[in-house]
């Protein structure tokens, strides 16, 4: 039998489906699934976390030292092997993101940088307009930009154009755990966009994950869903085997949908 | 003399270096970002780098964030 699958591969922390990785910016990388640093009731679960998930990529945000009380470095928490990928959180035009994202790179971790752009509060829809201005500028400056945005194709062809190394259309509004409600946009930009597209807040539940990697979607990136859980570990497993399996159900083809019932028994040879 | 650092005014000894004032804040000078009256100060630059009032100080670093 034929099968893209390696059965050998009974390590349950290695890679199930081989040579699939993911290449962004002509670095491989293993993991399809990246997580976010934030909102942990204790920072020191994460390198856990990190472990359980397998993920390579990891996002975290820029702020203001609390002068009045010097906490630790997150980075502390973060094995060195990691990308780090700084996002632009609390920008709300192209130039403050910009500001943020050398700001991050002037930290001396890698030149990756996630773009994100807001102005509405309730929601936190990014605004692609000012993204795409940011990653334009960005992307000259020799950063690795991944730019957050709301699944439209013609802005993500513009930023394709632009030379960013993947787009993160959001499935559900940050943080809101609400799974893939734009899930008719992000399937056209995985038959459109050439270039990666990942998969960037709402994901709440492992099978979120899983649907996103079934209509081929190059990874997910998700924060809330396992920071907020009462088991993180335990979560970022359950986050690793689903988008593993979802990758899977996608690089195998899934079967054809019918409106009526197709019989999955013979439909001769009946008792009479 | 008073320097705006992360736009709260503070007392700052006059030509204080910009490392001397991490280190007397107790902060990692490897983990925090400098930027001073706009322009980013590379760490290389943090000893060689004195403050003088009403420079406009911000310092940054990584956060856990999504």
């Amino acid at each position: 039998m034929n099968s893209f699958i390696s059965w050998g591969a009974v390590d349950p922390m290695a890679p199930i489906v081989p040579n699939d990785d993911l290449i962004i910016a002509g670095q491989r990388i293993r993991s399809r699934l990246i997580t976010g640093s934030g909102k942990y009731r204790d920072d020191r679960i994460i390198r856990d976390v990190l472990e359980a998930a397998q993920c390579d990529v990891i996002t975290v945000a820029l702020r203001r030292v609390d002068l009045d009380r010097p906490d630790d470095s997150i980075l502390n928490h973060i094995p060195k092997d990691k990308i780090l990928l700084p996002n632009t959180s609390g920008a709300r035009t192209a130039d403050e993101a910009v500001r943020i994202a050398r700001l991050s790179k002037a930290a001396g971790c890698g030149n990756w940088i996630k773009i994100e752009v807001i102005n509405d509060t309730r929601y936190l829809l990014p605004d692609n307009q000012e993204t795409l201005r940011a990653a334009e500028i960005l992307v000259k400056e020799g950063f690795v930009v991944l730019p957050y945005i709301s699944p439209e194709l013609a802005c993500a062809r513009r930023l394709a154009g632009a030379g960013v190394a993947a787009v993160m259309p959001l499935g559900a509004p940050i943080g809101s755990n609400r799974g893939l409600r734009t899930l008719e946009l992000l399937e056209i930009l995985v038959e459109e966009i050439d270039i990666p597209v990942i998969v960037d807040a709402g994901i709440g539940r492992p099978s979120d994950a899983a649907l996103a990697m079934e209509i081929g979607v190059d990874a997910v990136l998700l924060n809330t869903a396992i920071a907020t859980s009462p088991d993180p570990v335990a979560m970022a497993t359950a986050f690793r085997l689903a988008v593993q399996a979802g990758r899977m159900a996608y690089l195998a083809g899934l079967g054809p949908q019918s409106k009526t019932a197709q019989a999955s028994s013979p439909l001769t040879g009946f008792l009479t | 003399m008073r320097v705006m650092i992360n736009g709260k005014s503070e007392p700052v000894d006059d030509g204080l270096p910009l490392d001397d004032l991490l280190r007397s804040r107790k902060l990692d000078p490897a983990c925090v970002v400098a930027e001073l009256n706009g322009a980013i100060i590379g760490k290389e630059a943090y000893a060689s780098t004195r403050l003088s009032a009403g420079d406009r100080l911000e310092l940054v670093h990584f956060v856990g964030g999504g």
